[in-house]
C-alpha cells in the first residue's frame, strides 16, 4: 500500500492490525470495526488508535469513541463509491480531529475532492500508486485555485472571494 | 455606473440578458479545461485505464458512441448569445462534422469529435463562456430552467438567477459528484410548467406565500427511464434562505442510502419510492436541522449579482399590437400560419416570443448545420438582443423579437429552412439520437421520427389536428421522454428486430402523468399506421378546443385500445 | 464462453479518435472485409486474446466478438442489426461515417 499526504508519498506511521493478531500494548494500530470496542476497553486512554470503516458505517457507531481515535480511515470499495465522502463530512461534523483516511483503489483526481471532505490521507494499493505517481497526486492538488462551494474544506471559496472584492 | 454596464460596454455585441463570467468563473472553466487536457493525456500514457478515464470523461461530457465520441456542451438554462451560437457554429465545422444535436436537455451534442481534439474544442468553448461541465456521470447535471424564462407572461420570476446558483454550486461539488447514479434538476418560475420539473430528480418551482415571499416548491424523485416515476413534494415551501442547505440535505442523504447494488435502481427516484416520501421528507429535515445552516446560508449581494445579468434587454415602448403584424398576416398566408403556430405571447407589448423549429418534414429533430447556427445567430442580433434559448422540446427560441419585425424574421428563416411552422404540433416530434448514433439504443428513433413527419406533412391538416407531442426514444433509458408524449415510442428490440411500443397519455407539465402501454410493439413500418389511426380517431371523438390528451383522459385508454384492435382484425397485422 | 455458433469478427473503438475499427491479419482495420474471421472457438478466444492486448497497450476499448455471416465475395457482414449499423454508419445520414467512404473503401 502507499499512503498520500499533502502531495507526497509518505511512510505510514500506522499499522493495520490484522484480526486474528493480538493487540500490542504501543504503538499506532489499526483495529477493524468490530474489535474498536474490545481495543478501547484494554489499551489505555492515551494508547494511538486507530479503526478502519466500512462506508456505509452510521457515524453514530463512532461518536463515543471519537475523542479516543487518532484516525478513522474510511474504506472504499470502489472509487466511484462516494459514500466515504459523505461520512467524511459527518465525522468532521461531529468533532473528529485526528486523521481522516480514504482507503481503496481512489484515482489522484478525486484527491481535491477527498481534501474538501475532510480527508488528510489516501491509502491505495501499489498497483494504483506505480500508474498514478506522486506526481500526479501533487499535481492533482493543484489543478484548481478555488472552489464554489462553502463549508468545505481545502481551496478558497470564489464566494468568500468575491465578498471581499465586493467589500474593498 | 455600475461594474456590469461596463463589462457591456468592453464587449460589443454582448447581450444584457445572461450571465458573464467573472475572473473566478473563467478561471475555473480554464482550470478545468486544463484538468481534463492532463487526464487525456494521462489516459493515452497509461496512467489512467478506461474504467478509471470513464467517469471522469463523462462528466465533462465525452462519450463512446456507436460511430465515435461524442462530445456533449452544456447551454446553462438553455440560453445562448450569438456569439456563444456563432462558436458552436465553428467548432462543427473545425473538429466536427458540420452540425450539432440540440436535446431535450438544453444540451448541445457533437456526434463526431476525436479523443485527442476534445481538450481543444473546450478551450474554444472556454473563449465564450462555455464548457461541458457534468453534462454526464453519476453527478448533479446540467441545470436546466423554462426556455421563456423572462419573457413569458405567466412569471413569478425569472427562474435563471437561482439556476445559474445551483450551476454554480453543483460544480465539481467535493461531496456529491460520485453520486449512485446521475442527477438531474430544473427549475421553473411559471405558472405552466415547460421545463417538465415533475419529471426531474429535483424539480424546483419558485413560488410566492401568503406574505408575498419568495420560494420554492422542492419535488424529488420524478424521473424517466425503466421505472417513471412523477415527484413528489419533499419542500412545501422552502424560503430563499435555507435552499441551499436544504438542498445539500437532499444530497447527502441520497449520497448515503440511495441503491448502489443495481444501476436500475440507483437513481433518487427508486430510493423515494421504496422508503416512501415520508420517510426521505424527515431523513431530509433531520439532516437540514443537524447541518451547520450558516455556511449555506442565502447571500443576497451574490444573488443579486447573478439576478443583474438577467435584467430586460431595453425595450422600445410600444402599442401591444402591431399594425405592420396585422397588414403582414393578411397579405402573406404561410406567414400566418408561423405567426400563428410558433410565436407566443410576450410579457412586453409589441414583443413576441418566436419558436424556431429545428423539426423540418422529414428531418432529423434537433439537428442543425453550422449555416444554420450561424443564421439563428444573425437573425437574434437582427431582431433579438443577440440572446437565443434552447427548449427542451429541441427547438431554438428567439426570446424578444418585436412583432413589427417578424415578417423579417421569417423570411431570412425561410431562407434557411429553418420556418417550418409546426411548433407543438403533430411533426414537433422530440426524438432521442437513438441507434442511428447511440450505444445504449436497442433501436432507432429518428426514421420513427421521419416516417411520421412526412405522414402528416400536410401542415393544414397538422393545424387541424392541434397541439400533441410525440416523443420517441430509442431505448428505456428515454432520453426522448417517451412516457410524458401525450404520444410515446418506445423502440425496443424484439427477437432480433427493431419492434416500437406506443404509449398514452404522457403529460410532462403540473398535471403530470406516465403514458400507459397501448398494446403490443409494432414494428418500423407499421408505426406511422398505427399513428395516423389514433389521431383519425382522436379527431372523430373530440370535443370543441379538446387537446389529445384530454380527448384520451375522458375516453379512456380502453376506447384507444380498441381503435388498434379493430385495426388488427382488418388485416394490418398490428 | 458461450457456444460457438456463427463466424465471427471482432469490433472495437480506436482510443485516439474513437472510430470503429476491426481486428484484422495484422492490425485493427478500419473497415470490417478486412476483418479476421473466427471459424471456431479457439480461432474465436484467440482474437479475443488480441483485443485484451491492445486493451493493455492502450490502443482500443470497448472490444467484443459479433457474429457475422460470410458473403458470397468472402466479406463477413455482421448478423445484428445494431453492428451492421457500426460498419456502415447513420442510416439518417448516409453522407457520413464508413458508408460514406469512397468506393466504399478507407
Amino acid at each position: 500500500m502507499a499512503l498520500i499526504s499533502e502531495g507526497r508519498f509518505i511512510e505510514d506511521a500506522w499499522r493495520r492490525l490484522a484480526d486474528e493478531e493480538a493487540l500490542p500494548k504501543a504503538g499506532k494500530v489499526i483495529v477493524s470495526l468490530p474489535r474498536l470496542q474490545h481495543a478501547l476497553e484494554v489499551l489505555a486512554p492515551d494508547a494511538a488508535l486507530g479503526v478502519i470503516v466500512p462506508n456505509v458505517t452510521d457515524p453514530s457507531a463512532l461518536i463515543d469513541a471519537l475523542p479516543r481515535l487518532g484516525l478513522i480511515s474510511i474504506s472504499f470499495p470502489a472509487f466511484s463509491d462516494g459514500r466515504g465522502f459523505s461520512l467524511a463530512r459527518l465525522l468532521r461534523r461531529a468533532g473528529f480531529k485526528g486523521e481522516l483516511r480514504a482507503s481503496g483503489r481512489l484515482v489522484a483526481d478525486q484527491y481535491s475532492h477527498a481534501v474538501g471532505c475532510g480527508f488528510d490521507t489516501i491509502e491505495i494499493p501499489d498497483d494504483l500508486a506505480e500508474r498514478q505517481d506522486e506526481e500526479q497526486w501533487r499535481a492533482a492538488l493543484n489543478v484548481y485555485t478555488m472552489s464554489y462551494q462553502r463549508g468545505y474544506s481545502g481551496r478558497g471559496s470564489i464566494l468568500e472571494a468575491r465578498r471581499s472584492a465586493a467589500r474593498s | 455606473m455600475t461594474a456590469v454596464d461596463l463589462r457591456v460596454a468592453q464587449r460589443p455585441n454582448a447581450p444584457l440578458t445572461t450571465y458573464r463570467y467573472d475572473e473566478y468563473d473563467a478561471a475555473f472553466v480554464r482550470q478545468r479545461v486544463a484538468e481534463f487536457r492532463e487526464q487525456v493525456r494521462r489516459r493515452l500514457s497509461g496512467a489512467l485505464t478506461e474504467e478509471e478515464f470513464r467517469p471522469f470523461r463523462l462528466m465533462n461530457g465525452l462519450y463512446l458512441q456507436l460511430h465515435a465520441y461524442m462530445l456533449r456542451v452544456a447551454i446553462p438554462y438553455g440560453t445562448l448569445t450569438a456569439r456563444q451560437m456563432r462558436q458552436l457554429a465553428d467548432i462543427a465545422d473545425k473538429w466536427d462534422k458540420g452540425y450539432g444535436h440540440f436535446t431535450t436537455r438544453q444540451n448541445l451534442q457533437y456526434n463526431w469529435p476525436k479523443l485527442v481534439d476534445t481538450p481543444d474544442i473546450l478551450e474554444a468553448l472556454a473563449d465564450v463562456e462555455m464548457h461541458a461541465i457534468q453534462t454526464s456521470g453519476n453527478c448533479i447535471r446540467n441545470v436546466t430552467a423554462d426556455h421563456f424564462a423572462g419573457v413569458a407572461v405567466d412569471e413569478i420570476e425569472d427562474p435563471r438567477p437561482t439556476a445559474e446558483f445551483l450551476r454554480q454550486w453543483s460544480s465539481l461539488h467535493p461531496e456529491f459528484s460520485f453520486l449512485p447514479r446521475k442527477f438531474k434538476m430544473a427549475v421553473t418560475g411559471a405558472a405552466h410548467d415547460r421545463a417538465a420539473i415533475l419529471v426531474h430528480d429535483i424539480g424546483l418551482r419558485i413560488v410566492r406565500n401568503d406574505d408575498g415571499e419568495i420560494g420554492y416548491q422542492v419535488v424529488v424523485g420524478g424521473g424517466l427511464g425503466r421505472s417513471p416515476f412523477v415527484g413528489k413534494v419533499v419542500g412545501e415551501f422552502v424560503p430563499r434562505h435555507d435552499l441551499l442547505a436544504f438542498l445539500e440535505a437532499i444530497m447527502r442523504v441520497y449520497n448515503r442510502f440511495g441503491r448502489r447494488d443495481n444501476k436500475y435502481k440507483a437513481r433518487i427516484k427508486i430510493l423515494v419510492h421504496e422508503k416512501g416520501i415520508d420517510e426521505i421528507r424527515a431523513a431530509v429535515e433531520n439532516e437540514f436541522a443537524a447541518m451547520d445552516r450558516s455556511v449555506f446560508a442565502h447571500d443576497p449581494n451574490e444573488f443579486e449579482r447573478i439576478a443583474g445579468f438577467f435584467a430586460p434587454p431595453p425595450y422600445e415602448t410600444l402599442p401591444r399590437d402591431s399594425q405592420l403584424l396585422r397588414a403582414a398576416k393578411l397579405g402573406t398566408p404561410a406567414f400566418a400560419n408561423f405567426v400563428d403556430v410558433n410565436v407566443s405571447a410576450h410579457k412586453i407589448p409589441g414583443y413576441a416570443i418566436v419558436t424556431v423549429s429545428l423539426k423540418p418534414i422529414g428531418g432529423v429533430p434537433g439537428d442543425a448545420t453550422s449555416d444554420q447556427m450561424r443564421v439563428l445567430a444573425d437573425a437574434s442580433e437582427r431582431f433579438g438582443f443577440g440572446e437565443l434559448r434552447v427548449s427542451h422540446e429541441q427547438n431554438i427560441i428567439l426570446p424578444h423579437v418585436k412583432q413589427d419585425d417578424l415578417l423579417a424574421l421569417w423570411r431570412m428563416l425561410d431562407a434557411a429552412g429553418l420556418a417550418t411552422a409546426n411548433a407543438g404540433l403533430v411533426s414537433d416530434i422530440i426524438s432521442c439520437p437513438g441507434l442511428d448514433y447511440c450505444s445504449l439504443a436497442t433501436a432507432r428513433s429518428i426514421p420513427i421520427a421521419q416516417a411520421i413527419s412526412k405522414r402528416f406533412a400536410d401542415m393544414s391538416r397538422q393545424r387541424r389536428i392541434g397541439k400533441l407531442g410525440i416523443k420517441i426514444s430509442g431505448c428505456i433509458n428515454a432520453c426522448g421522454h417517451h412516457h410524458v408524449g401525450a404520444i410515446g415510442i418506445l423502440g425496443l428490440e424484439k427477437k432480433g428486430q427493431e419492434s416500437y411500443q406506443i404509449t398514452l397519455g404522457g403529460d410532462p407539465t403540473f398535471s403530470a402523468s406516465i403514458g400507459e402501454i397501448l398494446g403490443p410493439g409494432v414494428t418500423a413500418e407499421q408505426t406511422p399506421d398505427v399513428i395516423e389511426h389514433l389521431v383519425d380517431f382522436y379527431l372523430a371523438e373530440r370535443e370543441e378546443g379538446e387537446a389529445f390528451i384530454d380527448t384520451w383522459r375522458r375516453l379512456g385508454h380502453a376506447r384507444f385500445k380498441d381503435v388498434l384492435r379493430r385495426e388488427g382484425e382488418d388485416g394490418a397485422d398490428i | 464462453m458461450a457456444a460457438f455458433k456463427h463466424p465471427q469478427i471482432l469490433i472495437a473503438s480506436n482510443l485516439t479518435d474513437g472510430e470503429v475499427v476491426f481486428l484484422g491479419p495484422s492490425g485493427w482495420e478500419r473497415h470490417h472485409r478486412r476483418a479476421r474471421i473466427a471459424r471456431n472457438a479457439e480461432e474465436a478466444a484467440a482474437l479475443e486474446a488480441s483485443g485484451k492486448r491492445d486493451i493493455s497497450a492502450n490502443r482500443v476499448v470497448d472490444v467484443y466478438l459479433a457474429d457475422v455471416e460470410i458473403g458470397g465475395d468472402g466479406v463477413p457482414t455482421p448478423l445484428h442489426y445494431r453492428e451492421r449499423m457500426r460498419v456502415k454508419g447513420p442510416s439518417v445520414r448516409l453522407d457520413l461515417g464508413k458508408q460514406a467512404m469512397t468506393g466504399g473503401a478507407p
